[in-house]
């Protein structure tokens, strides 16, 4: 009882230390990202920032799976946690109607950062809105789209080589097409590469926030897939349904009965990565953020990994954006010296930087180098996929709406839930819900 | 209805009204000093627990969204009510909770109760391994849920590659928490694990609590063990068996840390429990009024429930 | 009980063999998973997730060093570019193609997680503790009907309770401070103390105070000095029930806290590494997490089993 009472007394002494200790720091300032190599790589970056400044950085990284949860929750409840924050391009509508976000175009304006600088997908996708006006609320800080990596030491392997040639009649090569794609995934799946089992594509199949989705948009897209009718804002029936969409929401099945690891039925990101560096699969999607890491990894890097952009139907292309753009919390007490950093980041030298140590840079300066291609094996990719990519709703509703179709397509995919038609049939009727509760329609 | 769940309580609670005592030789009335010691609890419960309650039940009809502060709340009258209990979507986490709570409940009550009733055997060393046994029901939910997803990795994991040794399949012919058969055996499983302990306890509790003199005059009259166990044992420890079920079907029918972890609901909905529901309404829909509506169902449900739970426990107790 | 020659209670050596064994097989099979989380704590990432899993392997103290920091994957290149390593946490790191960024909010978040359960199991306890007291020896009116009042308060799904909660925090400014979470979680915790101390409160015989209070104490005199020793084991059962809600309570954490006041349940499934979830850092973090409540338990484990019944069972 006696250590009781004195511990709680410690316990109690040490919040009051805390309290005490935490008013008398100097200026810090806290970034928040996602909890991912991107974000560890800023870190590096930022002691730069430290050092040229005097101003400290701390940073809150949170995994994606409740990334985007936490830090809504942050600005709903306008928590002076962040005083910047690199949010993901579906909350810019949601955020800037809220007022959750500084509008930035004076301060542009004022230190002569132009928004033409940057990749225009890039600004478009993470600081406008409404979409496409010059209304800017935040710096394109990271590009990103999805793409694939794949072991190029199993691929260029002669016996497999010759086999899969007598199978397919084609080379074993990277994907061109979804088809191609998932020829390859059975010729892997459950094969043995040496000595060990191994698997045909890993594909996300997340079902917590936003992994099936993003996964899932990749192949609908090319197999025609719209969020709604170009002419009609918000009319969604056989767009989001259309003959098209249900092909492509069931092939994305059929690969992920065919050619999935076992176990993966609520993979993303982080899975994928596991799965790809323990030697489990041949070929991965995920976002080219990680692709750095992946490269001078000191199992499957090097010279044992590959890369590819999305596959297409026919010509049709096309890649799910991810990115962000890095926004000041206008709830932050710290607004100046904020500000202070994201004109340090924007320099062209820092950007360059950058991106040499891991981060995607969305400045046109560093990516449209004669050099950037060279610079990395998945540069050429990169580039070649930010000319093609699309993104889910931005709409300040876009929780609801992803809300849905996590559900309807992981009830359909993973769970064998009614047919594809049924899915997006219901997929149809829960966005034309959250739609007329906004008024909208 | 005071009496919930405590053996012996309505003799307490008939004692615990007496005659005034002493009276105090000098400062506060026995009366003032009586709130003085209630009220701060009261006071802080009425805060943090009632106030919200009432404030829960008014915005459960209303259109009121937590995200948009600026949008005018608007009257529904029980539209959120209503939409609840027609969605078919609904029902779903509904039938999950219940297959999860019933299930627990049955294994966690029978195991408990086997192996409460072995440690009272008092065989050498019970004292250290009845701590040992203990130490699940000390971990937190969340990091347990999430620690499991890795055991449950049907490649990597510990869990596949143990059955699979056992029963001689490949350890990765079965998906615990990726197959739409298995998923709800899966979260069973994990709650079984780290709550049986709790109802260990409990039972041990009501078998210390029999008389040694019951079984003594048992073995005058020499009736078998067998037949003490039915006669003696079960009835005098049912009361607590019955209170470690109470407790957890409310904690279970409560359930969203761990399985949120571990399986985020899925597959599809397999394993969405009301809680799991009820999150993504309301912090991640933002729907605050419609989630408001449906936490007070929640409420209303567990409250009934608990309610004629109790009833049968007094009846039991008072046979 | 202990010697007595041939009690026809006592079970016979067969049957406490039996029982022996069969307890113990339980017991060794639900420590599978702990002594896995131990193991993985002492893996290197890639290790943790190597199929089939690793039962032997080399340790590596990678998991606890990634527990406390936060690294980047850089070139050699840019590594030679760095001073030398400081400790043999960056060694590690560095050896693995890493360097160390910075600190990781472990620290914080486990502080945090001491000063919120710790402070808000004492006032619980305190709080709960007295108002026991008032209700086992004052008159109150509608004791009934209050003590189920403060019982029911138990059942709201933590979830349903948030909502209200996290709208009144935000226009409080209670949100993300210790100050908000010591208070919700000694309002939750206050119902269950309130009824495991009354239990033992009630079980006090009223001549002693009486007595003390003839001797010319005051009620308050007497309730600290006989009431309180006399409860003493009760508080410390309720004391364990209240901070083994307190330390591993999740949902509100999550909901009402990010950054300064977040605990340790919400961050450990967080603890991403390069790529994936770092198993062997959660699983550091998760051992230590374990230990101070395994401390605390041990200690007092001896009041245990009269907690959990709200203290209804009679010696």
């Amino acid at each position: 009882m006696r250590k009781f009472l004195a511990v709680s007394a410690f316990a109690i002494a040490a919040a009051a230390g805390i309290a005490a200790s935490s008013a008398a720091s100097a200026t810090t300032l806290t970034l928040c990202w996602a909890a991912w190599d991107p974000a560890n790589a800023l870190v590096e970056l930022s002691k730069d920032f430290t050092a040229k400044s005097g101003i400290d950085m701390k940073f809150e990284f949170v995994p994606w799976t409740n990334y985007a949860d936490r830090f809504l929750n942050e600005l709903n409840s306008h928590s002076k946690l962040c005083d910047l924050i690199i949010g993901d391009s579906q909350w810019v509508g949601g955020s800037a109607e809220n007022g959750h976000y500084v509008k930035l175009n004076d301060f542009f304006d004022k230190e002569g950062i132009k928004m033409s600088d940057f990749v225009d997908a890039t600004v478009v996708g993470y600081s406008e809105w409404p979409k496409n006006s010059p209304n800017y609320w935040a710096l394109p800080a990271m590009a990103d789209a999805v793409g694939w990596t794949y072991r190029k030491d199993w691929f260029s392997k002669p016996e497999l080589q010759a086999e899969f040639k007598q199978k397919y009649g084609h080379d074993l090569a990277p994907p061109k097409t979804y088809e191609e794609l998932m020829q390859i995934g059975k010729f892997f799946q459950g094969r043995n590469v040496d000595g060990k089992t191994v698997y045909g594509a890993y594909i996300f199949t997340e079902r917590g926030s936003e992994g099936i989705t993003m996964g899932v948009t990749n192949v609908l897209y090319d197999y025609g897939f719209e969020y709604d009718n170009p002419k009609k804002p918000y009319q969604m029936e056989g767009f989001v349904n259309s003959d098209g969409a249900v092909k492509g929401l069931e092939f994305y099945k059929e690969l992920y009965k065919c050619c999935t690891a076992p176990g993966m039925t609520n993979a993303y990101m982080t899975e994928g990565l596991d799965a790809f560096k323990s030697g489990q699969v041949a070929m991965q999607m995920n976002w080219f953020a990680f692709f750095p890491g992946l490269f001078k990894d000191p199992n499957v890097g090097g010279d044992k990994i590959g890369f590819f952009p999305n596959p297409a139907v026919g010509k049709t292309q096309f890649s799910q954006l991810g990115g962000q753009g890095i926004s000041v919390v206008s709830y932050s007490e710290h607004r100046a010296e904020a500000l202070q950093y994201i004109k340090w980041f924007a320099n062209p030298a820092v950007q360059q930087k950058w991106w040499d140590i891991g981060g995607y840079s969305a400045l046109k300066a560093v990516v449209e180098a004669p050099g950037f291609p060279k610079s990395a094996p998945f540069a050429p990719d990169f580039l070649k996929t930010m000319g093609f990519v699309k993104d889910f709703w931005a709409e300040p509703s876009y929780a609801q709406l992803l809300l849905a179709m996590q559900k309807r397509v992981h009830d359909y995919v993973v769970a064998d839930k009614g047919t594809a038609k049924e899915a997006l049939d219901l997929i149809v009727k829960d966005w034309t819900k959250v739609f007329k509760d906004d008024g909208k329609i | 209805m005071a009496d919930l769940g405590v053996p012996n309580l309505a003799d307490r609670l008939a004692a615990a009204t007496p005659e005034t005592i002493a009276k105090p030789i000098r400062g506060l009335s026995d009366r003032a000093l009586a709130w003085l010691f209630i009220a701060p609890s009261i006071v802080l419960l009425l805060a943090i627990n009632i106030f919200p309650l009432i404030w829960t039940i008014y915005l459960s009809f209303t259109n009121y969204r937590a995200n948009r502060p600026n949008a005018p709340i608007k009257g529904v009258g029980i539209d959120n009510y209503v939409s609840i209990l027609t969605d078919a979507d609904v029902w779903q986490p509904m039938q999950a909770t219940a297959h999860f709570v019933l299930w627990t409940i049955l294994i966690e009550t029978v195991l408990g109760f086997g192996l409460a009733f072995l440690i009272d055997r008092k065989f050498r060393g019970h004292g250290l391994w009845t701590t040992i046994i203990l130490i699940p029901m000390m971990l937190s939910p969340a990091v347990v849920g999430n620690f499991w997803k890795f055991i449950y990795q049907p490649q990597t994991g510990l869990f596949n590659y143990l059955i699979g040794m056992l029963t001689g399949q490949s350890a990765s012919s079965f998906e615990m928490i990726g197959s739409v058969r298995l998923a709800p055996w899966s979260i069973i499983i994990v709650d079984v694990w780290m709550w049986t302990p709790y109802v260990v306890l409990i039972c041990l509790a009501g078998l210390r609590s029999i008389p040694d003199y019951i079984y003594e005059a048992a073995e005058v009259d020499r009736a078998s063990k067998w037949r003490q166990f039915w006669t003696i044992t079960l009835p005098m420890a049912l009361p607590f068996i019955m209170l470690a079920v109470l407790f957890r079907g409310i904690e279970n029918f409560k359930m969203f840390d761990m399985v949120n972890l571990l399986t985020s609901g899925g597959p599809g909905s397999t394993t969405e429990v009301a809680s799991i529901t009820l999150k993504r309404e309301a912090f991640e829909s933002w729907r605050t009024g419609y989630s408001s509506a449906f936490a007070i169902i929640l409420f209303v449900t567990v409250f009934g429930l608990a309610n004629i739970y109790v009833k049968a426990l007094n009846q039991v107790k008072s046979r | 009980m202990t010697t007595a020659a041939h009690s026809v209670v006592e079970p016979s050596p067969r049957s406490k063999a039996i029982a022996g064994t069969l307890v113990i097989l339980y017991a060794v099979i639900s420590m599978i998973p702990l002594v896995w989380i131990g193991m993985t704590a002492l893996k290197t990432p890639s290790d943790a997730i190597a199929y089939p899993p690793k039962i032997i392997f080399t340790p590596s103290m990678a998991g606890f060093c990634d527990l406390f920091t936060t690294q980047s994957r850089q070139t050699e290149d840019y590594i030679k570019t760095l001073p030398p390593p400081t400790d043999t946490c960056d060694e590690i790191t560095r050896s693995r193609g890493l360097v160390t960024a910075g600190p990781s909010n472990f620290l914080p978040r486990f502080f945090n997680s001491f000063i919120i359960a710790f402070g808000s199991t004492f006032l619980a306890v305190a709080l709960g503790t007295l108002a026991a007291y008032g209700f086992s020896r004052f008159k109150v009116p509608m004791a009934d009907d209050l003590l189920f009042f403060i019982l029911s308060t138990r059942m709201m799904p933590p979830i349903a309770v948030a909502i209200p909660i996290y709208l009144m925090y935000r226009e409080l400014g209670l949100s993300d401070t210790h100050l908000g979470m010591i208070l919700l979680y000694t309002a939750v915790n206050v119902s269950l103390a309130v009824w495991l101390m009354k239990g033992f409160i009630d079980e006090i015989p009223r001549e002693y105070e009486e007595a003390a209070m003839i001797d010319g104490y005051t009620r308050l005199q007497a309730f600290r000095k006989v009431v309180l020793p006399q409860a003493a084991t009760g508080i410390a059962a309720t004391a364990i029930f209240c901070l083994i809600f307190a330390w591993n309570e999740y949902a509100f954490a999550v909901l009402l806290t990010s950054g300064s006041a977040q605990t340790a349940p919400p961050f450990i499934p967080i603890i991403i590494g390069e790529g994936g979830q770092d198993w062997p850092a959660v699983a550091a973090g998760t051992t230590l997490f374990l230990i101070p409540i395994v401390v605390f338990t041990v200690l007092l484990r001896k009041h245990l089993l009269r907690g959990i019944t709200f203290g209804a069972v009679r010696k």
